[in-house]
């Protein structure tokens, strides 16, 4: 592999060699030395010249085939050499050659030279990557190379990081006046790591200028700041992803509980019915249509809505129906239910876990300042749940099968007078709840682990929405997502997830004795209460 | 002329139920260990190891099951957080059982296991007083029972019901479960306790040992079965089947639900934390999936199948599920979650008073007793509480 | 829904204590707590209730007083408040502003529904609703007046005296042949009969009737109404009710509601004759 490297780079040579302007041997006569202090300094050099020829000279040495050979450096495949220095290959390899040997401070050495070589390129995008490489790094050989290359940036991006870089290599300038400017500069940085450089220059010892010190301390105050505002957004983020997944376990319980009042315990397997049909049109994407596997997703959206709705569907027609009214009836029929899907799961695919990717595009994420990375699949996963509520309340307020729920719920008997087909309407409406646990699960297996019996893991926290949301009212259960969702990654930040969890359940369960009617309750007069 | 409670607590049972309940004794009693000890292995009669301690944890299961039919037959209220309460009873025994392994841990030191695993010095503060047996038998009732005081006063006195508190008792639950799972809670995390080997010094496992606790397990069930036939048979039991159907009238007749709901509440929950202190023991181990909301669910149904708002239901339903289970996972594992599902949705659809229901239908003479109020054929309070719902929804139109 | 009280704060004392309930209504003025306080001959005040549903005035600045021994029948077209009164008397709904008080002394927004009848204060719904798994007997027993916390309910048992007083009642709500039977098999106007007789056995001060002969045959209503005029005098009753020949057959004063509050008041001929009320009936 080495060797095809370096022939494509003799052959590159023997291209352009004639172009260019050849280095100056004498230049190279360093590596000859026995010293690695001298060779260091070649290095250092060679990434100040920064053209064509000390790339290669430098990218030989890295592959190990620069050698000394015939008082000249040459460059080395083992079987042709060439002149390091003019490109030009000698007719006959020297007896005496000698592979250079290439330690770690070299190693550090040539990586810097190369970034530094970089930070010239033309492209911008190439000289941030080399910026952002050097920055956290930055000693005596490479400042002067950040300075000049910030001398001369037009990129705003790559000027920013530039001038963080200079700035941390001249913390430790000798001149006061350096370190204040340096130190001004830093303030606009976010990295936790300039912390740590900043921080001893606290000291007298350390920094005797006061100005600078001052200055050090300011800076210090404002990165603090700036990475206290991303940790924020960063734990809101994940709050609201947390709530969004919440929301889309919750949003088919909201409509088959909140509005039709069945006890659905069965609720957490129509996720999991979700969550693998998604698993199974994956796979047939990557058997049939493996040039398009990214676009799995879309597929599995409508599929798994619909394969929920139609276990839904067996649900209501056989038991469900004979159950309103009678909810604790209907609660242990229903966690029967349950259980046959989760054995039938595990009979058609298995006791374990199955592997549900994401595609490609969803991967990555926006990078916030320090550590805090939005990652794309919770972006997602957070737009999908608004969509998903969109869907349901155009459903429940603009369509006609809507308003025959919202009359079904209200009145049966009137609406059944007034020729609503009521078991018609309720098996839909149950279906449409079904299928929107299905979406549910869809969602899930991008962020969760697929398997029987994952249902069973959201089921209480579905619940706990709805109650706490307000039994009837999808306004009640987004708030009620977010706000437990927000709680508990605050609350993780100090305790740590399993604590938080407890916490939010003990919470909910104190909140329901003072709001037993939830969130968004509505006074009446009844019957019996 | 006020009748004596003595004379009250005898004839609150016809004479079948104590001839019933005298058989039983003298199986449990002297029937299986004559059995055990003194038969030899090929004798058709002998009764086997795994035998005894199999009837011994259904005999738990069954006390089990007859606590909460008192609060969900009688009072009208299912508890989906029972699982709680008997786990909290096995691990306050567990405890003591733990202590009892005294320096015969593989780490041959005078601390459970898994305190040694995570670099513990000392017994933490809760683990104080755990080497005495009498403070172990105060935990095992004090613990759950404080929980479920505690837990009923706040939801009774919010006046939170039906499927509201059945959502809430298996949030409570789940969140004991996850607090278990930690291995800082101090009880020994996923694995909980086992590798228990004596009791009072006595061998755990020794046939006479065996033989106690299934003797002390029937005995407990026979004493939850008296206790709770005095208590449906009194006024009080009458009070709390008439919450159970309408519980604004009892109000406004003058009774205070909430200290009747909260007395049988308690009581339940206590019940059931004996027989997990019974229950650990025989079956060597404890750990937090006892408290995972599908073992709970599973006592309700025992219930079911038995029949709800009868004392001998529950045991018999507790037996039927339990020797299935066994037969099941022995013999077709694969097939057990579908029995079982389909056993609630068949019980739920089909036969709503359970076996003693349909043994009652078959033999039909007359409804058994008076005083035993007979289980509501369809739940009555079902129907308002679904028209105070349509109420709200009016209300807000 | 309900608002519930911290009953530590807000039990008036002396409320179980059964010594002080048959007690005389006190001349003297002397002052005791949670006692029925009939100084000034009335038994029920209502001061000003306002009570509203999201928005909806079910009661509006609502005034009434009921004096001891009384019968008054309540009027008034569907959503006139008249059940949302009795909620409001019987502590099952709080008002938003106004005062409850029975007799002098008590203060009904401030106490829980079984702390209100122990008070002596019966109501009887308009559905009736009954123990229904319950023998009519055991329902009487329930309702029987005695100590109804659960230390006694665990212990007690029916003496001679109490049977017997069950027995009158049953024999008096014509029952006496049925007091074996669920009451869930009774016929509807035996079950309105059976939720009265639950009435007389708490031995109220004040009893709270929503439509009781609903569902009536002529001869039981013309029995109740004997019955109501029998009990007035030593019971004061409301009666809330349709039947405009049962209003007539009870006598006594009528008051009409309308849209939460009194829209007129008098005796039946006077009411009926009132331009707005015939307005409120007969159109809009």
């Amino acid at each position: 592999m080495r060797s095809l490297i370096t022939s494509v780079l003799l052959g590159l040579c023997c291209l352009f060699g004639s172009a260019h302007a050849a280095l100056d041997p004498a230049v190279l006569q360093g590596f000859a030395s026995e010293d690695f202090g001298e060779r260091l300094a070649v290095i250092g050099q060679l990434g100040q010249i920064g053209d064509e020829d000390a790339r290669r000279v430098l990218e030989a040495l890295e592959n190990d085939s620069l050698a000394i050979g015939g008082g000249k450096v040459l460059i080395y495949d083992g079987e042709k050499a060439i002149d390091a220095a003019s490109g030009v290959a000698l007719e006959a390899v020297p007896e005496d050659i000698d592979t250079l040997t290439v330690n770690n401070r070299m190693r550090t050495a040539i990586e810097a030279a190369k970034a530094g070589m970089a930070l010239f390129s033309t492209d911008p995008t190439v000289r941030l990557t080399a910026a952002t490489r050097l920055r956290d790094g930055v000693d005596a050989t490479t400042l002067p190379l950040l300075e000049k290359a910030l001398a001369s940036e037009q990129d705003a991006a790559v000027h920013e990081v530039l001038t963080l870089a200079v700035s941390r290599g001249n913390l430790g300038s000798g001149e006061a006046a350096k370190r204040l400017s340096a130190a001004i500069a830093l303030a606009d940085s976010g990295d936790p790591s300039v912390l740590a450089l900043l921080e001893p220059r606290l000291d007298a010892s350390v920094e005797p200028d006061a100005a600078v010190r001052a200055a050090v301390a300011d800076a210090i105050r404002s990165i603090e700041r700036r990475l206290a505002v991303a940790g924020a957004i960063g734990t809101v983020f994940t709050g609201l992803s947390l709530g969004s997944i919440l929301l889309l376990a919750a949003l088919g319980l909201a409509i088959t509980y909140g509005v039709m009042g069945v006890i659905n315990m069965a609720h957490g397997e129509l996720l999991m019915v979700g969550a693998y049909a998604t698993y199974v049109i994956q796979g047939l994407f990557q058997k049939y249509l493996p040039g398009m596997v990214d676009g799995y997703l879309l597929a599995a959206i409508p599929v798994s809505f619909l394969v929920a709705a139609l276990v839904g569907v067996l649900m209501e027609r056989t038991v469900i129906r004979f159950l309103y009214g009678r909810p604790l009836e209907s609660l242990l029929a229903t966690w029967g239910l349950s259980l046959v899907l989760i054995q039938t799961a595990r009979t058609l695919f298995g006791p374990q876990n199955v592997q549900v990717d994401n595609p490609s595009w969803m991967s990555g994420g926006i990078a916030l300042l320090g550590d805090t990375v939005l990652p794309w699949n919770r972006v997602v996963i957070i737009g999908f749940a608004a969509f998903v509520l969109v869907l349901i309340w155009l459903m429940m307020q603009k369509t006609r099968l809507g308003m025959f729920v919202r009359a079904v719920t209200q009145n049966r008997s009137m609406a059944g007078c007034v020729g609503v087909p009521t078991a018609r309407v309720d098996t839909l409406a149950f279906a449409i709840g079904a299928g929107v646990a299905g979406l549910g699960g869809c969602a899930l297996s991008q962020i969760a682990n697929v398997g029987p019996a994952m249902g069973q893991g959201y089921i209480v926290d579905a619940f706990m929405v709805v109650v706490v949301g307000g039994v009837g009212q999808l306004a009640g259960a987004v708030w009620a997502a977010m706000g437990l969702g927000l709680i508990a990654k605050f609350l993780e930040g100090w305790t740590g997830a399993v604590v938080a969890k407890i916490v939010v359940l003990v919470f909910i369960i104190v909140f329901i004795q003072k709001r037993p009617q939830g969130l968004f309750a509505l006074k009446g007069r009844f019957v019996e209460s | 002329m006020r009748t004596p409670l003595t004379i009250r607590f005898l004839t609150s049972m016809p004479r079948k139920g104590w001839l019933a309940l005298a058989i039983f004794a003298l199986v449990a009693w002297v029937g299986v260990p004559m059995a055990h000890l003194m038969l030899p292995e090929s004798s058709p009669f002998s009764v086997s190891a795994y035998t005894v301690t199999l009837m011994g944890k259904i005999l738990c299961y069954a006390v089990v099951a007859v606590a909460m039919d008192l609060i969900w037959g009688y009072a009208g209220i299912l508890s989906l957080g029972h699982g709680l309460f008997f786990a909290l009873g096995g691990y306050g025994f567990g405890m003591y059982l733990m202590r009892q392994i005294g320096t015969d841990g593989s780490y041959g030191v005078n601390l459970p296991d898994f305190m040694v695993f995570l670099d513990w010095k000392e017994l933490p503060w809760f683990w104080v007083g755990s080497d005495s047996f009498l403070w172990a038998l105060v935990l095992v009732v004090a613990v759950p029972g404080a929980l479920a005081f505690i837990f009923g006063y706040f939801a009774f006195r919010s006046r939170i019901k039906g499927v509201y508190f059945s959502i809430i008792t298996q949030a409570l639950t789940y969140a004991a479960m996850l607090l278990f799972f930690r291995n800082e809670t101090g009880f020994g995390g996923n694995n909980g306790f086992t590798d228990f080997k004596r009791i009072l010094g006595y061998d755990i496992t020794s046939p006479e040992m065996r033989l106690t606790l299934f003797g002390l397990s029937a005995a407990l069930l026979m004493f939850v079965l008296l206790l709770g036939r005095y208590l449906v048979t009194s006024k009080f039991g009458r009070v709390l089947a008439a919450i159970r159907d309408a519980e604004s009238r009892v109000m406004f007749i003058g009774y205070q639900p909430l200290w009747y709901k909260l007395f049988i509440w308690t009581l339940s929950a206590v019940l059931c934390a004996l027989a997990g202190a019974l229950y650990v023991p025989q079956v060597g181990i404890i750990n937090p999936s006892e408290m995972s909301a599908a073992n709970s669910i599973e006592i309700a149904i025992w219930v079911a199948v038995g029949g709800r708002g009868t004392l001998v239901g529950p045991v018999i339903g507790a037996f039927i599920v339990n020797l299935a289970k066994s037969f099941f996972t022995v013999e077709f594992p694969e097939y057990w979650l579908f029995f079982l599902g389909f056993l609630f949705i068949g019980v739920t659809l089909f036969l709503p008073d359970g076996v003693v229901g349909l043994w009652r239908k078959l033999f039909a003479r007359k409804p058994a007793t008076e005083t035993e109020s007979p289980p509501p054929v369809q739940k009555p309070a079902a129907v308002p509480e679904k028209d105070e719902h349509l109420a709200a929804k009016g209300a807000a139109a | 829904m309900n608002k519930v009280l911290d009953p530590q704060g807000v039990r008036p004392e002396g409320l179980n204590d059964r010594e002080n309930w048959e007690g005389p209504a006190s001349d003297g003025h002397v002052f005791r707590a949670g006692e029925l306080d009939l100084s000034h001959k009335v038994i029920l005040y209502l001061d000003d209730i306002s009570v509203s549903f999201d928005g909806f005035k079910a009661l509006n600045k609502l005034n009434l007083a009921i004096d001891a021994g009384e019968l008054r029948c309540i009027i008034g077209p569907n959503g006139a408040g008249k059940t949302t009164m009795m909620d409001v008397i019987t502590g099952k709904t709080r008002p938003d502003e106004g005062k409850c008080f029975f007799g002098q002394t008590i203060d009904l927004t401030r106490m829980t529904e079984p702390e209100i009848a122990h008070a002596g204060i019966g109501r009887k719904f308009q559905k009736p609703t009954i123990f229904e798994h319950h023998t009519a007997f055991e329902n009487l027993e329930l309702a029987m007046k005695m100590d109804k916390r659960v230390w006694k309910s665990l212990f007690a048992a029916l003496s001679d005296d109490e049977y017997d007083r069950v027995s009158d009642v049953l024999r008096q709500i014509r029952l006496d042949h049925e007091a074996e039977r669920p009451a869930g098999l009774l016929s509807h106007g035996q079950k309105q009969w059976l939720e009265i007789g639950m009435l007389l056995m708490q031995e109220p001060r004040l009893l709270l009737l929503d439509e009781p002969v609903a569902g009536m045959t002529d001869d039981e209503t013309e029995r109740t109404a004997e019955l109501f005029v029998s009990l007035a005098g030593k019971h004061s009753l409301v009666v809330v009710e349709h039947d405009m020949s049962f209003v007539e057959a009870l006598g006594g004063l009528v008051t009409v509601l309308h849209e939460g509050s009194v829209l007129a008041e008098g005796d039946l001929a006077t009411v009926q004759n009132d331009q707005r009320v015939i307005e409120v009936y007969l159109g809009r």
